[in-house]
């Protein structure tokens, strides 16, 4: 096989890493709270920007800053829910999509406002590995073992805890759940703080590898939701492999065309999948 | 009232300066696509895909121009044909599958991003996300391109009035029972014999043509096109929101979203100058979601609501003094 396409699907891989670590969180807010918050890949935007602030122009050391951002998304995925979600979870599913829209719009251009349009990065970039004449970031190589722990975790939480069998159960029957002695605010509440944490944890590993500006987000915004969907809502280990497969069509498109139309593959794909198989790719 | 109002759009371009003229027309085209798309999305059909019609629309007759020395007159139709086209390829089987909700508006936004992408991928014809620039031919009727602003007031005047004819031609017509009865319950519409798709559809593809006609006549009038600014998600969010903001439920609810939107941004420029270049976007940002929790109807719904239910306040007091007993039961 050529070894450039062996690289790029071994960077398709890494970069599947990424996109599961952005998925899995939002994948159990829309999984358990059923709501599109179409701003989450911007929450992360505001985790790398905090990164980069602290860091760079209070020189804080890294992991600490990391740290910081992390809480601090998760304080923002709380707010979120209590702000502009909790309000309306009664109303339309669409109408909570357009209000973290304009979420989306808030963010943005108030990050805008405070860092101006730059290119911003922290100057940290991890060594190049070269492994038989093939190249690897080790920063991806980093965000795809985070993924995959951090999918463990939350496979082991959701299963073994008592909060975590409560999410799974409101995700099945939002209304039944309440009669077994849940408290759904609580459980939500819960929900968004660990999305946001999530938000944040690909924050600390987006910084390693991308530039932060303003709309970053619009990066990866669609994807992580197509990717979500196509895995199945709320389904974990579909959203990982769902990350795997879309990070793939990006990569061997990108090699043998261009990164645009490997776009233009992953979403026409989803397109397509969501007539074939609208439930999710492995759904039954 | 009407009549006096259409003598002072009409009497207007003999009194104001280019800067508010070129405003006016900014808010009468985009009015008009924000009225195209709230054809649709008044039924609860949530569209993030408009982008995509109106990218198709703006670039295929500006291509057709360049390379092919074709005249905008067939370019536009067939330009709103391909748009037609591909919102009938999405449209079906999302409404066959039963594809609603915010899967519908994930489709939509595939859909929008797939479009812009293709555009800035084929960069060699289209220039990529540098733009596209129409070969410009100074005043020509054949060429559809007119330097001074007052030809292009009144074509968008003419086409902001033309989408308001459609919007209430399908208001008042037979099949907006059928979709207000879709809009609320689709399994029970289709119990009762509403063809459920063929409904969606025909609003669907209306509102795509429209659009696709708006993007076309933003492109001649602006002369310039780039993937961002007539694309993508950031124009079918943009759509949605100015025509949520200003309400889906009245004909003229879109138009002041546009007119809301545009003098909001004008106006925080010229207060604030270029180095506030995120203030008009974060204002919007938070009246959107205000107005998505608080008012869901937009402006002329709550207007509409504050006037009905005065009305309404009214007839109960009548009815009150005249049976009393009435208030009792």
């Amino acid at each position: 096989m050529d070894i450039y396409l062996l690289e790029a699907i071994i960077n398709g891989i890494l970069l599947g890493g990424v996109l599961a670590v952005l998925a899995l969180g939002l994948n159990l807010i829309f999984g358990v709270i059923d709501v599109v918050w179409i701003a989450y890949a911007d929450l992360v935007m505001c985790g790398m920007y905090l990164i980069y602030y602290l860091n760079v122009e209070l020189n804080w050391p890294l992991l600490l800053a990391c740290a910081v951002a992390i809480a601090w998304v998760a304080a923002l995925g709380v707010l979120v829910h209590v702000l502009i979600i909790a309000p309306i979870l009664g109303s339309a599913p669409i109408n909570q999509l357009l209000a973290t829209g304009g979420l989306l719009f808030f963010l943005q251009s108030f990050a805008t406002l405070l860092f101006g349009t730059d290119f911003r990065n922290i100057g940290v970039r991890l060594p190049i590995i070269e492994l038989s004449g093939i190249y690897v970031s080790s920063a991806r190589l980093l965000a795809f073992a985070v993924a995959v722990a951090g999918a463990i975790a939350l496979y082991f939480f959701l299963r073994r805890t008592f909060v975590g069998t409560a999410i799974r159960a409101i995700a099945q029957d939002r209304d039944i759940v309440g009669l077994m002695g849940v408290d759904q605010r609580h459980i939500y509440l819960v929900t968004s703080a660990i999305g946001g944490a999530l938000a944040g944890l690909a924050a600390c590993l987006l910084i390693l590898q991308y530039d932060v500006h303003p709309f970053i987000g619009n990066t990866f915004g669609p994807l992580i939701f197509m990717i979500c969907v196509l895995g199945g809502l709320g389904d974990m280990i579909g959203g990982f492999v769902a990350a795997f497969v879309m990070s793939q069509i990006i990569a061997i498109g990108g090699y043998y065309f261009s990164t645009e139309l490997s776009y233009v593959f992953a979403f026409t794909f989803f397109i397509v999948l969501m007539f074939v198989r609208p439930r999710g790719m492995f759904s039954r | 009232m009407i009549a006096g109002l259409a003598v002072a759009l009409l009497a207007l371009p003999n009194f104001v300066a280019p800067y508010f003229m070129h405003l006016l027309i900014q808010i009468l085209l985009w009015g008009f696509v924000y009225t195209s798309w709230s054809i649709m999305g008044r039924f609860g059909f949530v569209s993030l895909g408009h982008g995509a019609f109106m990218g198709i629309g703006a670039y295929v007759p500006a291509l057709l121009w360049n390379y092919a020395g074709l005249t905008p007159w067939i370019g536009i139709p067939v330009g709103i044909g391909f748009a037609v086209l591909l919102a009938l390829i999405v449209g079906y089987p999302c409404f066959r599958l039963k594809v609603v909700g915010h899967y519908f508006a994930l489709v939509t936004l595939a859909l929008s991003q797939v479009v812009m992408l293709s555009i800035v991928a084929a960069r060699d014809v289209t220039g990529g996300s540098l733009g596209f620039t129409p070969k410009a031919v100074g005043h020509s009727w054949y060429a559809l391109q007119f330097p001074e602003k007052v030809y292009f007031y009144g074509i968008s005047l003419a086409l902001w009035f033309g989408g308001l004819a459609v919007w209430y031609w399908i208001d008042c017509g037979i099949g907006r029972e059928a979709l207000d009865a879709i809009s609320e319950d689709e399994e029970a519409a289709g119990s009762v014999g509403i063809n459920v798709i063929r409904e969606k559809l025909r609003v669907t593809l209306i509102s795509a043509a429209l659009t696709a006609l708006g993007g076309a006549i933003y492109g001649q009038y602006m002369m310039y096109l780039n993937p961002e600014t007539v694309s993508g998600i950031a124009v079918s969010l943009q759509i949605v929101f100015a025509a949520i903001v200003g309400g889906t439920y009245a004909a003229v609810g879109p138009t002041v979203g546009a007119l809301l939107t545009i003098s909001l941004n004008e106006g925080l420029r010229v207060a604030f100058g270029t180095n506030f270049i995120g203030a008009a976007n974060t204002i919007y940002g938070i009246l959107l979601v205000l107005f998505i929790i608080f008012m869901p109807r937009g402006i002329v719904g709550m207007i509409q609501d504050a006037m009905k239910g005065s009305r309404r306040g009214k007839a109960v007091f009548y009815s009150a003094i005249r049976r009393p007993s009435s208030a009792d039961q």
